[in-house]
């Protein structure tokens, strides 16, 4: 009884002053409340947001765990102290303590900074505003570290996300009003004003800037490239990664977006508890697997030749967007915000598929950065209410026409 | 074209303590409390003062806007109290039975021989109208329209809901007469459900359009079986009865009295031995919830309908005026710990995040109070549409609802709805929002804007 009951205790003094946000926030996360139904059902159901975002969370936590791994791994791989992986996805060369350590210690201050900055200004906004501190960071503080590159300067991750909370999700009136994604918009923060941390062949890799330095320094040293399949491509660079190293994630790339094999589970998890919408996944994917197939065919009927700038991407099996770059990542993790995206089931359907369709699009005509997933869901979050109030419509124009016919 | 009505959409919710089939006789209640709430958009202008004697069927107010439907009290005895709230707002007449029931004599009506008017002008004189409730707005229905058709659910798939056939049982006739009368007032049909595998006495009646429905609740809601059979479009206006009120229509066709005698079902997971009683309309719950039922003083809530739409009473409540069930379930007012993530076994979830009541589909849940969660502003979507079979998009009018936008009220459907159609989303809400809070408030201002 007496942790419980001195939370209570202190609950009941800081109600109704400007701290009791704060507290509760801290409160909830040990005990759901005592709170009980008033006025509607007298029963609900188990589930809260805190349930649901959990769910995401632990979804994502195995790309996090592989994202450590993979750190440790690119970098030593650079450098030359071991050798590429021989033996699949379980291969010692990958999974090693040498590895995760590295790992961890570079990406654990980018989950410390976002969560501590996140937070920070939700709790802030809370306790100005006198509203609940509300749960969707959860998701986001955990998105935000995966998405970025390796070594992003701290500084950079710290105003990027507090630009995303406040102009992403603050100004509307936080979780459940915002119109872009919160992490989505961190990303892009981050991109149009650090272009050079975010793109290229030098910041993918543990090291990669600092061994650049050394070298314009004057040092010896052999230069680490760490360029990402996407961006071979785009400058039509032969890819030395075989599809098994793409599906597996042990290639170059933003910290959690490697692996699609791991993303898949995590988006099956997803699916099965019923909490990601597997509409948006399906037809992402669909609707990526169209563009590539319409490029492949352009290539295949001799349309654009190896001497065009986009022929790298545009010849790229179709199937191997899926696998490459953080298409699997976005469509799994991103595009199924349930605040940012369409709302109807129909909608859904029209906004996965455009995600997944102008995601390649893009890609292909966009060489200086050739990720198109942040862009295809930021600009489909943009339409998303114009897909469901045409949706909508459809219902509503049934409607009139059904009391027409009466009236008739 | 098949009359069946079979629905996908929706969630039965298996709760412990269902009524067991025996009828007691409920000891008889002192005191009957009629509380105008129980009739919404209802202003009631009192036509008997304090210390006033009534016969059991006499009025003793009607509504403000419109003097023709009175209200009458439930058995004979003297008004001891008018219960008033803030700005002199009646909350409750309170009326002390006498020992010997007198009743007011309406005289009997023979139902084939008379026409409409006549029929109309009765029900409302004796009371009886108060039964018939409209859509749109689900309110008491308006005298001077006439329906394009009447809707009669005789199957309840609400958690722990009485059994109709059974409470049933026996009205036969009574039914008929009210059927009947009520056939007089539309141009239309008269739509009566039954359960699909039910011997409900309602299915043998002439004069009816019979329904077989089946599927998970709300199947058993008159709302999802007008939506089903014959939406409400703008303009137009349906009734609705629940069916032990034909009952008590149709007793005052046939003897010419208002017997306020109605079955309830006493049920939920503290109650010790859930059953049935016969009691009247208005009495106190006191006179049932005691007697193996449940513990005095106990922390429990005792609900007047089903826990999904009801009213809570309190100990010292009354049986609300169309109730015919009092569901008592363990108030939830205590913490628990890390009750966001360990995984949930024993309560209901629609999700299978960490939650593993899909698992067990046919188990019975005890669920108390709690809200399992804190109010939030709306996150997920398509989750309502699971558990929601109307042709309207559920998440789409609450927000219109909330942003008070009456042009796309009106198109999203607000016409067809009554608040418990949204009592199931409200239910599996992650967000903890109070839906049939927020459809009964938009109803109201279409009601004051539009009328």
């Amino acid at each position: 009884m007496g942790l419980k009951q001195n939370l209570h205790n202190l609950r009941e003094k800081y109600k109704g002053t400007k701290m009791a946000p704060a507290f509760n926030a801290l409160h909830t996360f040990l005990y759901t409340p005592n709170y009980t139904a008033q006025g509607g059902t007298h029963i609900k159901v188990a589930d809260d947001l805190k349930r649901t975002m959990n769910t995401v969370i632990m979804a994502l936590i195995p790309c996090l765990i592989f994202g450590m791994f993979n750190a440790g791994y690119q970098h030593y791989l650079a450098v030359g102290e071991i050798q590429a992986v021989s033996n699949g996805f379980f291969s010692s060369e990958f999974w090693n303590l040498q590895n995760f350590i590295l790992g961890f210690w570079k990406i654990l201050p980018l989950v410390i900074i976002s969560y501590g900055v996140g937070l920070g200004i939700e709790f802030l906004f809370a306790v100005l505003k006198g509203h609940e501190v509300e749960e969707g960071y959860l998701v986001t503080g955990m998105l935000v570290p995966l998405i970025v590159p390796i070594d992003i300067p701290w500084w950079m991750l710290i105003v990027a996300v507090a630009f995303g909370v406040v102009i992403g999700k603050e100004v509307f009136g936080g979780t459940g009003m915002n119109i872009l994604n919160p992490a989505l918009t961190i990303r892009a923060f981050l991109f149009f004003a650090y272009p050079t941390w975010m793109s290229g062949d030098k910041v993918w890799v543990e090291g990669a800037v600092e061994r650049a330095k050394e070298i314009a320094s004057g040092s010896n040293a052999d230069a680490i490239s760490g360029e990402t399949i996407l961006g071979s491509l785009a400058q039509s660079h032969p890819i030395d990664y075989s599809v098994m190293d793409m599906f597996f994630g042990f290639i170059p790339g933003s910290v959690g977006e490697t692996s699609t094999l791991l993303i898949l589970l995590g988006g099956l998890f997803l699916i099965f508890t019923k909490i990601g919408s597997w509409r948006i996944m399906l037809s992402a994917t669909l609707g990526a697997l169209v563009m590539g197939y319409i490029f492949n065919f352009v290539v295949d009927a001799g349309w654009v030749t190896e001497s065009s700038k986009f022929y790298g991407l545009m010849s790229t099996e179709f199937w191997h967007h899926l696998i490459i770059g953080g298409m699997a990542f976005g469509i799994v993790y991103m595009a199924t915000d349930p605040v940012t995206g369409s709302q109807t089931n129909k909608g859904k359907w029209i906004y996965g598929f455009l995600i997944g369709f102008i995601s390649i699009m893009i890609r292909v005509f966009n060489p200086a950065y050739p990720e198109g997933v942040m862009l295809a869901i930021l600009l489909m979050n943009v339409f998303a209410p114009t897909i469901d109030h045409y949706v909508v419509q459809g219902n509503v124009k049934k409607r009139l026409k059904r009391g027409k016919l009466k009236t008739a | 074209m098949s009359n069946d009505i079979k629905i996908k959409k929706g969630l039965d919710i298996k709760l412990k303590g269902d009524a067991e089939k025996t009828t007691e006789k409920a000891v008889l209640s002192n005191f009957y409390v009629l509380r105008p709430d129980d009739f919404h958009a209802v202003t009631p202008r009192l036509i008997y003062k304090e210390g006033a004697k009534v016969k059991a069927g006499e009025p003793i107010f009607h509504d403000k806007t419109n003097e023709a439907v009175k209200f009458v009290s439930p058995v004979s005895g003297e008004i001891i109290e008018i219960e008033r709230g803030a700005k002199r707002r009646i909350v409750g007449i309170k009326i002390q039975a006498d020992k010997e029931q007198t009743y007011q004599d309406y005289g009997k009506l023979d139902v084939n021989a008379v026409d409409a008017d006549t029929i109309k002008a009765r029900l409302l004189a004796s009371g009886c109208w108060t039964f018939i409730k409209q859509r749109p707005y689900d309110i008491i229905a308006k005298p001077d329209q006439s329906p394009k058709a009447i809707f009669i659910s005789g199957y309840d798939s609400a958690p722990l809901a009485a059994d109709l056939d059974y409470v049933l049982q026996g009205k036969e006739s009574e039914l008929q007469a009210a059927i009947t009368a009520l056939g007089k007032l539309t141009e239309g049909k008269v739509h009566v459900s039954v359960g699909a595998n039910s011997n409900s006495p309602l299915a043998g009646l002439s004069g009816i359009t019979l329904h077989k429905v089946s599927g998970p609740h709300p199947c058993g809601n008159v709302g999802t079986q007008i939506n089903k059979i014959d939406p409400v479009n703008k303009g137009e206006t349906v009734w609705t009865v629940n069916p032990q009120d034909l009952v008590i229509i149709g007793e005052l066709l046939l003897t010419g009295r208002f017997n306020a005698e109605r079955i309830v079902a006493l049920v939920g997971s503290s109650v010790k031995k859930p059953r049935y009683f016969k009691t009247k309309i208005a009495s106190e719950v006191a006179t049932m919830v005691y007697d193996n039922g449940v513990e005095q003083n106990g922390n429990d809530r005792i609900i007047s309908g089903n826990v999904l739409s009801g009213k809570q009473v309190g100990p010292d409540g009354y049986l609300g005026y169309y109730s015919n069930l009092i569901s008592i379930i363990p108030e939830g007012d205590d913490y628990e710990f890390f009750g966001w993530n360990k995984p949930v076994f024993d309560k209901i979830s629609n999700s299978r995040a960490l939650t593993f009541s899909w698992l067990t589909p046919n188990k019975t849940y005890d669920l108390d109070t709690n809200m399992n969660g804190e109010h939030r502003n709306f996150v997920l979507t398509g989750n309502y549409e699971e558990v929601f079979p109307l042709d309207i998009y559920p998440l789409q009018i609450l927000k219109s609802c909330l942003y008070e936008d009456l042009d796309e009220m009106e198109a999203l459907g607000m016409y067809e709805v009554a608040p418990e159609d949204f009592a199931l989303t409200e239910f599996i809400c992650v967000s903890k929002q109070p839906h049939q809070q927020i459809i009964r408030a938009g109803l109201d201002l279409m009601i004051e804007e539009i009328g």
